[in-house]
């Protein structure tokens, strides 16, 4: 693994400064970018990936497994695939950027992670075709969003365990998902290892039934049809022979995200309903004994909306704003020219006004929010809002200055 | 493409609400609901992520599986995959098991998690049965993030390709006709005119063309900010921030005005770049379906307040 050069803790012993991203950053080797859908989640993953990159000299891979792929938009990359591609140095020189490290960056794809998932872990050639093959596998590796968590993870646990990088950050679904993507390596563990599945995978029709299971048979075959439960059962017998593999790896997993080389960043904006999601999830966290490395609150609006002093202006600007039209008329242009028009004077400053005390109501509340958190990371870290879309380095870069020491 | 003219949104009697994560999904479900509600219809609004927001929507007390009314005709419940199951055993099977559901339910908790597509069958189930049999004029669903609304709306046909027999099979063909029927069913996709959303959008209108049989009624258009300035105002603007006559606007308001102008440029920026986007939603949008644009809210507090400020406003939109 490469050295990193980034300040860790254990260099300042004794009196420690106040961690920082880039603190956290250097010392952690798997960092989950977590939150509520729609506050920047995959865009702040990438631009603390690339800050890594740049700033530590390190190996850094960006993981979104997101549905919807927008890693690709974000870095400006068209279609990064399953696999690792590296971002070419040509898309630092022109965004005039000399990184000392290396950004990587790969999208999930569910259903091509479930198949290499199956070439790995089946026992025989035979075996990993017929499930390849088997309808019902095709639809829970292909559409339903169950799987999709556990693979995020189990995707994300085989490429740390290459060795191939020091720091992966990964960009995961909207929070409830979240919360299922952490339960995900577990609950197939439970579910691989339930009683129900052995009763499924006796061959159907010829099991044991005792009064225990008969009600579960009873209503199956009423609702799913004796076939489909046929099929189910021949899935699962396909299945068990990579079961002791699976649970094995289910565990590891949920090890390696409990691990101290783990943390989480939870990102939010300061809207109330993202706010209080982000809340939730990062007592979760607590609660999991996961630990919570950052909170990052995205498009903060700027610290002058809030000033009193700008309500009083703006008010002045409203009630008085036909007699400062009539002062500054003269000044802006002569008379009967388009600019000295007091009438369209007093409307601009009208605008001017109302249009800050409309942001004013949003800001303050914004601070209101903020001021009331009831979590506490190593990180507090706020990014202003930018008044341009995100779509390249450079874009990512000055979101990432911002939250970065 | 059919010519024949769609569907008026609140003439459909099942219209399911979706749209990216953090762009007023719920806000929008709400308020059509209560707008509905406000037209005379009867109207059930189901949340379908269990999150537990809808009531806050109302200032009602929490939701739960079994409706309740939240306003005036406007009933809201959460949807809830076991208490469908049971419902749907007791109602359809006659199966007598209210007593002891528990490990019928967990073993069913199990194949529904084994089985793709049974619980999507199960909560979709619910709302379609209470559109066919419920007296309700109009159904509501608040569904999933636009990232998950193709599995749950494709589970019908998903299921009929892999089920033959059996009731669940029986279940997804009239599940189908109803949900294909674009006289009755609708998707609303809510978004906000920013470049990731609009994208989703983009892409949602097209995997729900291919993978479902839905029709997109309308796309909402949620905060869109006003424009600060008229005709030749903005030049008014311009010379305004120029330091001598920002100087004596200082003096005369005995204070800074740059802020207020800082602020003014911000509003104008974002205002610009937002338009850009909406016009790459209109392009990307099947011109057939209308485009509902709500303003921008500077409260951005949520309550029954705002559902009704946004209830007027899609009203408005919607010709009312």
């Amino acid at each position: 693994m490469a050295t990193r050069t980034g300040r860790g803790a254990k260099d300042v012993p004794g009196d420690a400064p106040a961690p920082t991203l880039n603190s956290l950053m250097a010392t952690k080797e798997i960092v989950v970018a977590c939150g509520p859908g729609g506050v920047g989640k995959t865009t702040t993953a990438a631009a603390s990936a690339l800050m890594a990159a740049v700033n530590h000299g390190s190996k850094v891979l960006v993981l979104t497994v997101d549905p919807a792929k927008r890693l690709a938009n974000a870095l400006g990359l068209d279609g990064i695939g399953n696999t690792e591609h590296r971002v070419p140095d040509s898309a630092f020189t022109s965004a005039g950027l000399k990184p000392r490290g290396q950004l990587w960056a790969a999208m999930l794809d569910t259903k091509e992670s479930w198949d290499s998932l199956i070439r790995q872990h089946a026992p025989d050639e035979q075996t990993r075709d017929e499930i390849l093959a088997n309808p019902l596998y095709q639809n829970i590796a292909g559409r339903f969003v169950q799987s999709h968590d556990y693979i995020a993870m189990e995707r994300l646990y085989e490429i740390h365990s290459t060795g191939e990088y020091d720091l992966i950050v990964v960009d995961t679904p909207p929070t409830r998902n979240a919360l299922d993507f952490l339960d995900a390596p577990e609950r197939l563990a439970d579910f691989f290892s339930s009683r129900l599945l052995r009763w499924l995978i006796v061959p159907y029709r010829s099991k044991l039934i005792n009064v225990a299971t008969k009600p579960f048979y009873q209503i199956s075959d009423r609702i799913l049809g004796t076939e489909f439960m046929g099929d189910i059962s021949e899935f699962f017998i396909l299945f068990q022979t990579m079961y002791d593999g699976f649970v094995e790896r289910s565990k590891a997993v949920g090890r390696l995200l409990s691990d101290r080389r783990t943390t989480f960043i939870v990102v939010s904006t300061l809207e109330a309903t993202p706010l209080r999601e982000a809340e939730f999830f990062a007592e979760q966290l607590t609660e999991r004994k996961l630990h919570l490395g950052a909170i990052v609150l995205n498009k903060v609006l700027p610290d002058y909306l809030q000033g009193r002093a700008g309500t009083k202006v703006a008010e002045a600007m409203k009630d008085r704003a036909e007699d400062l039209a009539a002062e500054l008329a003269p000044r802006l242009g002569a008379a009967g020219d388009q600019l000295g028009d007091p009438t369209q004077i007093a409307r601009v400053l009208t605008e001017v006004a109302d249009s800050f005390l409309n942001f004013q109501v949003v800001a303050l509340r914004e601070m209101e929010e903020r001021a009331s958190l009831a979590v506490a990371p190593d990180v507090l870290a706020t990014v202003p809002f930018f008044d341009t879309d995100i779509h390249d380095l450079n874009g990512l870069l000055r979101l990432g200055e911002t939250i970065w020491d | 493409m059919p010519s024949e003219p769609m569907t008026p949104l609140l003439d459909r009697k099942l219209v399911v609400v979706t749209g990216k994560g953090g762009t007023g999904k719920t806000t929008v479900a709400s308020a059509l609901a209560l707008l509905a509600a406000g037209q005379g219809k009867k109207v059930l609004i189901c949340e379908f992520d269990a999150k537990g927001e809808l009531a806050g929507y109302y200032e009602s007390p929490p939701t739960t599986f079994k409706e309740k009314e939240v306003q005036p005709g406007l009933f809201a419940m959460t949807m809830d995959t076991e208490a469908s199951l049971r419902e749907y055993l007791k109602l359809q099977l006659h199966v007598p098991i209210v007593g002891r559901i528990g490990p019928v339910a967990k073993a069913f908790d199990f194949l529904a998690t084994a089985a793709p597509g049974v619980r999507e069958i199960l909560s979709l189930g619910k709302i379609c049965w209470e559109v066919r049999d419920g007296d309700w004029d109009m159904v509501v669903v608040d569904a999933q993030a636009s990232g998950h609304i193709v599995g749950l709306l494709a589970a019908p046909q998903a299921v009929n390709g892999l089920v033959s027999v059996g009731l669940i099979r029986t279940q997804t063909g009239w599940m189908l006709e109803m949900l294909s029927d674009p006289k009755i069913t609708g998707l609303v996709a809510v978004c906000t005119p920013e470049e990731m959303p609009v994208s989703e959008t983009i892409e949602l209108a097209d995997r729900v063309r291919a993978e479902t049989t839905v029709e997109l009624a309308a796309v909402v258009v949620n905060r869109v900010l006003p424009e600060l300035f008229g005709r030749n105002e903005e030049a008014v603007f311009e010379a305004l921030a120029t330091p001598g006559p920002l100087s004596e606007l200082d003096g005369l308001v005995d204070g800074d005005a740059g802020p207020l102008l800082d602020a003014a440029r911000l509003a104008v920026t974002m205002r610009r770049t937002r338009s850009t986007h909406l016009d790459r939603l209109r392009e990307g949008i099947d011109p057939g379906v209308p485009l509902l644009y709500l303003p921008y809210l500077f409260s951005r507090s949520h309550g029954l307040r705002t559902t009704k400020q946004v209830a007027g406003s899609l009203g408005e939109e919607l010709g009312f």
